[in-house]
Parts: structure tokens; C-alpha cells; sequence
């Protein structure tokens, strides 16, 4: 493979992750604590009210799970490619 | 043993403020001695051999302002649900910058955000534009934080709060001026230490007291510790529909407010350029994104324990003062009385406090900053707890105005100075232009800081707006758009802020009209605070429509694209 379409390759496979987790980013944040909060409120986790924990507490511990989990997939990713140092 | 007990309780508060923040600001001096700057790599951007924790750590404290310290579990505590827009918005903007932004920002591999813009743009219009930009974000930024200090100071310490405000220019020249980018990042190392601890501690021991579990994040839903199975979230939607306030856990912000807003501080958040900077200390691309991991992770530590502080301090505050006799109220009451943080008029005469949402019977106003400033009183913690919530607010306040006074001096030694006006400057010459800026945009934010202008407050919020509206498009486009020319991006960036400084003017500050226009003007029902959103959809179509009728940027901007697209190879950070 000539290192442009490695380049190329690479770079697909890099915005299918980022799409992939972007689109979980939206569907928490956006998605289950702003627009379907009400619906998801029927639904109670202790004390908590679940549209209400998703946007006071949930989202924020799914964001710092996505970054850690592109991380890994990156950090993979620059190894198959060979762009690892 | 008791003897060492009882002194420990006999030292008064005060003297546990002047001994906590005089240790934690020795520990400031002393490292910004340790680690001063040589050069203007090592001022600009730490000599850019950070490691990711380090980064992570310092990139905590740059972000958690006085705002996110003091002021955000108030704010919270009076919106209830809607508080969620700051949660979300301010952390929400980290997957953003380590999915979309950082990593490709490090291997590009210059020194400020102007300088991206500049040379991606390969226009020194552009660049000025930048400048601009990054200058009008930072210091109405940099202002409120000046105030915070002096705040902190005047309560706690009991000088004035134009005293606080100069010694807090003192501590923050010394090391900004001294240590650049190198002495920040240190320093803010150890301020995240001291910020999150002085966050932790009376969270910690609140959520013990009320509903006997040691995590607040897991104590704000649950039962309350009097035994009486009543979830604490219940009992407090209880108070609040009782003096006519909304339910605590339902909000009264429309659902498209909520939405733009969250979205605008998102997006402005990875808009930030002393966030975005940050970002070029670290040695390769892949720490570039795991220290926006660690830095959202310490981040999240506050931010989700806040909305717990929150709901503790609200339900003790109503249950305290609510229809309580205005001449048994406790002592703390009274001292922040003095500071006019809080107020009470007994319009009824009747000598009870009524605290309720009508605001024709409501007798108490209540600063939103109290609630973390003084929730340790409230909840009658110790004097030691007490004194290092203001270390804390000190140490968040000190990192987040450091940091961006270096963006501040940076943009004007580097961007103007070194890229614009006078190429030739030595490197001796550059690093004594960066050290000047610095000294003189402390000596504004400092004058702001004790004069403020009544927007500044109202401003501050809306930095986050500006940037969204500029920063933003202009990079994301120059990443992954590769045909995005100059022409675009130059008219997006001033659209962008344009509109919504012309926003914010008529609908925040109301000098248009010399009265604030009613909520149901807003376009689309969407609050200035959320226009940031509007604001960049609008730079985002304007750059791409403009980008179609003109010129192709240059091959070689082409291929540095494509290049800053792989990892590998990032090098240094060079001129």
C-alpha cells in the first residue's frame, strides 16, 4: 500500500469511530437528558428521577468514557497503520 | 492527644483562612521559582515535553474557574433541572476536543490558536481576526476571575475587596510573568490538588450528615438519614412546590433553551483558546488525547458532585431560615449580610423570614455564590473545613486567570508582535514582548476586576457564545474540510462574532433599546446565553457558501492538512 492510501485508509476508519461515538455522545446528552427527559422520568433509580440522573450525573460519566475508549481504539488504530511512536 | 483536639477547634476561622491560604501560596511561589522559563518555547508552551497526567491535571484547574467553584452549585441550586446546561455544556465540550480538535491541534504543532488560524488560512487577516477573537474572549473571561479573588478575600480574610484584587495580581504576575506557560502548568498542578480537596471535604462530610452515605454522588438520591424513608430529591421537590417554586427536579427553561444552551457551551468550551493550548504542551498526538481524558475525568470528580452540594444546600437553606424568626438566625446569616451576598426585608413586618417564589411577598435574596461559600457554615462544619473552601475558590480563581492571561500575552507578543508586525525579533527580544503583554493584561484584568462594568458579570457567560461563534467553525473546517479556503473562513469567523456580539448587546445588556427587551423577543425563544449556537450554525454556512465562489486554497495548505491528519511525526512545536 503507498502511504497515501494508507493515509486515506486510515483516516476513514478514524472518522467512523469518531462518528460512531459521537452519535452516543448526542444520544445521552441531548437525547436522554433534554429530549426524552420527561418520558425517562417515569422511571426511578433510587432517588433519582432517570432523565434527571442523566443530566446531572449520567452523561458526564459516559463522556469521560468515550474519550478513554477512542483512546484505546486510537491507539490501536496508529499501531495497524504504523503511525505509532 | 485531646489537648491537640481542643486547640484545633479553639483556632478561630480566620486564622485557619490566613494559614491555609498562606501555605498554598508560598507552594505557588515556590514552584514558579523552580520552574521559570528560559525560553520562548518554555514560556508559549511549557518546552512542550508535558506528560499527559501532568497536562490532564493542569488542564483541571485552567478549566475550573471561580465560576465552576463558586458560583455553579448555586446557580444550580436555584435552576434545579435546568442547572444541567452547565454540566453538560462545560464538560460535554471535552469529547469534542479530544475527538475533534486536540490531537490534530498538537500535530500541527505551533504555539497559539491565532497562530492555527493564520497559517491554515495561510492569511494574516486571518490571524488578526483571531487575535481579536482570542483578546475578546480572554479578558471578559479573565475579569470575572479577578473578581472571584477578590471576593474570596474581602469574606474571608476581612480586607477590602480592592486589597483582595491586588494581592491576587501580585501572586498571578509573579508566576505567569516569571514562568510562562512552564510556571502555570505546575503551578495549576498543585492548585487542582488544592481546588478538589477543598471541594471534597465538606461535600463529603454534608452528604454524611443528611443522608449518612460518603459519596455525594450517590447521596443525593438517597434516603434521608432522620430515618423517615423520604428520598432527600422528594422531600426537596416537597419544599420547593410549597413556597411556589418549580419542582426541583423538573426546571422551567423551554426545551430549545436547554438545547441551544448546552450546545453553545459545548462547543465553546472546545472554542476555548486557554484550553486549546493546553493541548500544545504535551510530546505526541496520542497524549494529546489521553490528557483530554484525564482532564475530563478530573474534571467530572467536581462537576458531578456540585449538583449533589446543590440539593444539600438548598434543602438545609430552606429548612434553616424558611418561616424562622429573623432575630434567631444563626451567626452566619449575619456575616454575609454584611457583604450584602445576602438580603432580607421584612416587608409583612411580621419578624418571620418568608422565602417564596412569589416575588412581591419574597422577603430573602439570596447570591447564588453563597451556597458553596457558605454551606460549610450552614451545615456547621469546622473551622478548618470552612477555611479551605477559600483556599480552594483562591486556588480555582488564581489557575483559571493565569492561564488566560498567558493566551492574552501570547496572542499579542507572538501573533502580532513576532508573526505581524516585526518578524525580525530576537528571541530574547520575543520573550521580554511576552512578559510585558502579560504585565500589562494583569494590570487591566486587575483594574476591571475592582471597577467592574456592569456587564462584566452578564459577559462572562457569553465568552463561551464568542467563541463558539468564531473559534469553533474556523478549526473544525480547517481539519476536516481541506478545500476550506481563507475567504470562508474569514467571513464565517466575523459573522459569527458579529452577530452574536449584536445579539448579546440588544438582548443582554439592552443598549439598543436602554431597556432589556422581554424574553418572548428572543429569536426562536433562544436566550443570549444559547445564541452561541445560532451564531455558529451561522459561520458554519457562511464560510462553506463563500468557500464555493472562491479560489481553492494553495497545494501545499492541502497537504498540510492531510498531514496533520496522521500522528505521527509531530515533533516539536516550532515558529
Amino acid at each position: 500500500m503507498s502511504s497515501k492510501s494508507n493515509a486515506k485508509a486510515y483516516w476513514k476508519e478514524n472518522i467512523r469511530y469518531v462518528l460512531i461515538l459521537m452519535a452516543i455522545w448526542f444520544a445521552v446528552s441531548y437525547g436522554a437528558g433534554i429530549l426524552f427527559k420527561d418520558a425517562l422520568n417515569e422511571i426511578r433509580m433510587g432517588g433519582f428521577k432517570l432523565g434527571f440522573w442523566f443530566a446531572q450525573q449520567g452523561s458526564m460519566y459516559v463522556f469521560v468514557i468515550l474519550i478513554f475508549v477512542y483512546v484505546r481504539l486510537m491507539n490501536k488504530l496508529d499501531k495497524k497503520y504504523g503511525y505509532d511512536e | 492527644m485531646t489537648n491537640s483536639i481542643l486547640l484545633v477547634e479553639s483556632i478561630d476561622v480566620q486564622t485557619w483562612t490566613y494559614i491555609l491560604v498562606g501555605i498554598t501560596f508560598t507552594l505557588y511561589i515556590g514552584i514558579a521559582i523552580w520552574s521559570r522559563a528560559g525560553s520562548t518555547k518554555e514560556f508559549y508552551v511549557a518546552g512542550g515535553g508535558v506528560s499527559p497526567l501532568a497536562n490532564g491535571m493542569a488542564t483541571a484547574a485552567d478549566w475550573m474557574s471561580a465560576a465552576s467553584f463558586i458560583s455553579m452549585a448555586g446557580i444550580i441550586s436555584f435552576a434545579g433541572y435546568d442547572g444541567a446546561v452547565y454540566l453538560m455544556g462545560w464538560t460535554g465540550g471535552y469529547v469534542l476536543l479530544a475527538l475533534l480538535l486536540a490531537p490534530y491541534l498538537r500535530k500541527f504543532g505551533k504555539f497559539t490558536v491565532p497562530d492555527f488560524i493564520g497559517d491554515r488560512y495561510y492569511s494574516n487577516t486571518a490571524r488578526f481576526v483571531g487575535v481579536i477573537c482570542a483578546l475578546l474572549v480572554s479578558f471578559t473571561y479573565v475579569a470575572g476571575q479577578m473578581r472571584g479573588v477578590g471576593l474570596v478575600f474581602s469574606r474571608f480574610l476581612e480586607v477590602d475587596i480592592n486589597t483582595g484584587v491586588i494581592i491576587g495580581m501580585l501572586i498571578v504576575l509573579f508566576y505567569a510573568v516569571l514562568g510562562g506557560m512552564k510556571g502555570i502548568t505546575y503551578t495549576q498542578v498543585a492548585q487542582y490538588c488544592v481546588l478538589i480537596f477543598a471541594f471534597m471535604v465538606p461535600a463529603i462530610f454534608i452528604s454524611i450528615q443528611m443522608t449518612g452515605n460518603p459519596i455525594p454522588q450517590l447521596g443525593f438520591g438517597s434516603e434521608l438519614a432522620d430515618g423517615s424513608g423520604t428520598y432527600l430529591l422528594d422531600k426537596l421537590d416537597g419544599l420547593s412546590t410549597d413556597l411556589g417554586f418549580a419542582e426541583y427536579t423538573e426546571g422551567s427553561k423551554s426545551l430549545i433553551d436547554v438545547f441551544a444552551i448546552t450546545l453553545a457551551l459545548m462547543v465553546g468550551t472546545a472554542g476555548l483558546p486557554h484550553v486549546i493550548v493546553r493541548f500544545f504542551t504535551v510530546k505526541r498526538v496520542k497524549d494529546a488525547r489521553k490528557s483530554a481524558g484525564i482532564a475530563l475525568l478530573l474534571i467530572v470528580i467536581l462537576y458531578t458532585t456540585a449538583p449533589a452540594v446543590s440539593v444539600f444546600a438548598r434543602t438545609n437553606m430552606i429548612e434553616t431560615v424558611s418561616n424562622q424568626p429573623y432575630a434567631n438566625v444563626p451567626e452566619w446569616f449575619k456575616k454575609w449580610e454584611t457583604t450584602k451576598l445576602i438580603t432580607f426585608t421584612d416587608k409583612n413586618n411580621d419578624g418571620l423570614i418568608q422565602y417564596v417564589a412569589d416575588k412581591s411577598k419574597n422577603e430573602l435574596v439570596v447570591d447564588n455564590d453563597i451556597m458553596v461559600l457558605a454551606n460549610p457554615e450552614i451545615a456547621k462544619l469546622p473551622n478548618w473545613v470552612i477555611a479551605l473552601v477559600a483556599a480552594g475558590a483562591l486556588a480555582a480563581a488564581l489557575s483559571t486567570a493565569a492561564g488566560l492571561l498567558l493566551v492574552i500575552s501570547a496572542s499579542v507578543s507572538h501573533d502580532l508582535i513576532k508573526k505581524m508586525i516585526n518578524p525580525k525579533i530576537s528571541e530574547k527580544g520575543e520573550l521580554i514582548a511576552a512578559r510585558l503583554s502579560a504585565v500589562i493584561a494583569v494590570c487591566v484584568a486587575g483594574y476591571f476586576g475592582i471597577n467592574p462594568p456592569g456587564f462584566v458579570a452578564a459577559t462572562v457567560a457569553l465568552a463561551f457564545g464568542l467563541a463558539a461563534a468564531s473559534f469553533f467553525p474556523a478549526i473544525i473546517l480547517g481539519i476536516f474540510y481541506k478545500k476550506m479556503n481563507k475567504e470562508g473562513a474569514i467571513a464565517g469567523m466575523v459573522v459569527g462574532i458579529v452577530a452574536m456580539l449584536l445579539y448579546m448587546i440588544k438582548y443582554k445588556l439592552g443598549w439598543f433599546d436602554d431597556v432589556v427587551p422581554d424574553k418572548s423577543e428572543w429569536w426562536f425563544g433562544i436566550s443570549p446565553e444559547g445564541f452561541g449556537t445560532v451564531a455558529m450554525v451561522l459561520n458554519f454556512i457562511v464560510s462553506i457558501t463563500i468557500m464555493k465562489f472562491t479560489p481553492d486554497p494553495p497545494q501545499d495548505v492541502q497537504e498540510i492538512v492531510e498531514n496533520i491528519r496522521i500522528p505521527s511525526g509531530a515533533g516539536e512545536a516550532t515558529h
